[in-house]
């Protein structure tokens, strides 16, 4: 048992990172690596929500199975996870401002950010149970800020660089992405050698 | 003049001028993630075209009645009720597209391209020019996915919608990898601003925000627009 939830939460973070290898979430990769402080926040944040999203989805999933209404998952996923969204803002807002200064602003571009819907739909194609689903989403999380706190890092020296007048902006960052990807290649089976699952 | 700008303009607008992907850098992701081959890329291309004008048709024609408050969760619900359609459609009679494109089909609801043209341009035009922007944001979208996809698929695995080209070459696995994702579609865009700077337009690109609908929201405060972002670069080096 926790042998294969460290496989699954190690394969999230390296093998099937969600930014790198998935293309999950690259809106906010892209637009949000700029400094290493709203890279951390918006990753945190993205973290947060992934793992309530998928404890409120899961149970909601099983009733959906039980009633035969599969066919609504789509359309019920993004409502619940946009009601989410604006409940955990309204929260933070309420209970614990200083959180929502650090972490608030970034919640209005999580409900249309791929990643989240992404990872509740895996949990379930993969059939994930319960425990094994949210050590999923956070396992998510935490290699989407990896990869964010990677890149923001890279892409300070990519700004400073001059490339072909053609290539500047977002081609060069894009290319450079292209290279931080391909060192995630390299954890290809990693994972499941040294946790054998 | 301005207001009777003529159908075919409007369709001709999505392929080029506002290319969504080389222009606008909306819906990056799938064009990322389903470009492995032509076939996938033409497939996810199509889908995000009925989408586009199934939802471009309903949300024009509520645009009245839809209050301003609640539109984006309403624009979401339409959305999302289309990608079950077409689902549904696609289990049915296409189940192989479905395999391939697996997680990426219901993803189609968080594609900014379609919540974007609903904000921009089905909240603000008549039905039939809805359509057709919806047409023609979705031929674009698939024409970008189709390059993608001939470009990975022939480099990467040396086939063309799945036909051997016997190319005298081993083919590079790099390119059907998620590296190879980002290197072509980061070379696409520059060689689209190359072509821009000879004939003079060069597009400022915004990295998703033109058409995000949670622009207005954030504000500045997490997506840097692109000309900030030059002056701050500047600085920064």
């Amino acid at each position: 048992m926790a042998a294969k939830l460290a496989a699954i939460f190690f394969s999230m973070i390296l093998v099937n990172n969600y930014v790198l290898v998935k293309f999950l979430g690259i809106c906010a990769f892209l637009g949000v690596s700029k400094r290493m402080d709203s890279a951390v926040g918006m990753s945190c944040a993205v973290t947060v929500v992934m793992v309530i999203a998928t404890a409120v989805i899961w149970p909601i999933q099983q009733l959906l199975d039980a009633w035969g209404l599969g066919y609504l998952q789509t359309v019920l996923f993004i409502l619940v996870i946009a009601t989410l969204v604006q409940l955990l803002e309204l929260f933070l807002k309420k209970f614990i401002p200083p959180l929502y200064v650090s972490l608030g602003v970034y919640l209005p571009l999580i409900t249309t950010n791929c990643a989240v819907l992404g990872v509740t739909i895996l949990n379930i194609d993969e059939g994930y149970t319960f425990p094994e689903s949210l050590v999923c989403a956070l396992g998510a999380g935490i290699g989407f800020m990896l990869a964010m706190v990677m890149f923001s890092i890279v892409r300070g020296r990519v700004e400073a660089a001059k490339p072909p007048k053609c290539f500047e902006g977002l081609p060069i960052t894009l290319v450079a992405a292209s290279i931080v990807a391909l060192s995630f290649t390299g954890f290809g089976g990693i994972v499941e050698n040294i946790f054998g699952a | 003049m301005e207001e009777k700008k003529s159908k075919l303009s409007i369709v001709t607008n999505g392929l080029i001028k506002e290319n969504p992907a080389l222009r606008l850098v909306l819906g990056t992701c799938p064009t990322l993630a389903v470009t492995t081959s032509a076939l996938n890329g033409l497939g996810m291309g199509l889908s995000a075209t009925f989408v586009l004008i199934c939802s471009g048709i309903v949300i024009s024609a509520l645009r009245k009645v839809i209050p301003g408050t609640v539109r984006l969760p309403s624009y979401i619900t339409i959305i999302a009720g289309f990608v079950t359609v077409l689902m549904m459609l696609m289990q049915a009679f296409l189940p192989s597209l479905n395999d391939a494109l697996g997680v990426y089909l219901p993803l189609i609801v968080v594609n900014c391209i379609i919540l974007g043209r609903a904000e921009m341009f089905a909240s603000k035009n008549n039905v039939l020019d809805s359509a057709l922007d919806g047409l023609g944001m979705g031929l674009g979208f698939t024409l970008t996915l189709v390059i993608m996809g001939v470009v990975r698929e022939v480099l990467g695995s040396g086939t063309l919608f799945g036909l051997d080209l016997h190319i005298p070459l081993e083919p590079m696995t790099l390119f059907i990898t998620p590296t190879g994702g980002f290197l072509v579609f980061g070379v696409l865009m520059a060689a689209v601003i190359w072509i821009e700077e000879k004939t003079n337009n060069r597009k400022e690109r915004n990295i998703g925000c033109e058409g995000c609908p949670s622009a207005e929201l954030c504000q500045d405060k997490t997506c840097e627009k692109a000309p900030a972002e030059a002056t701050n670069g500047k600085e920064g080096a």
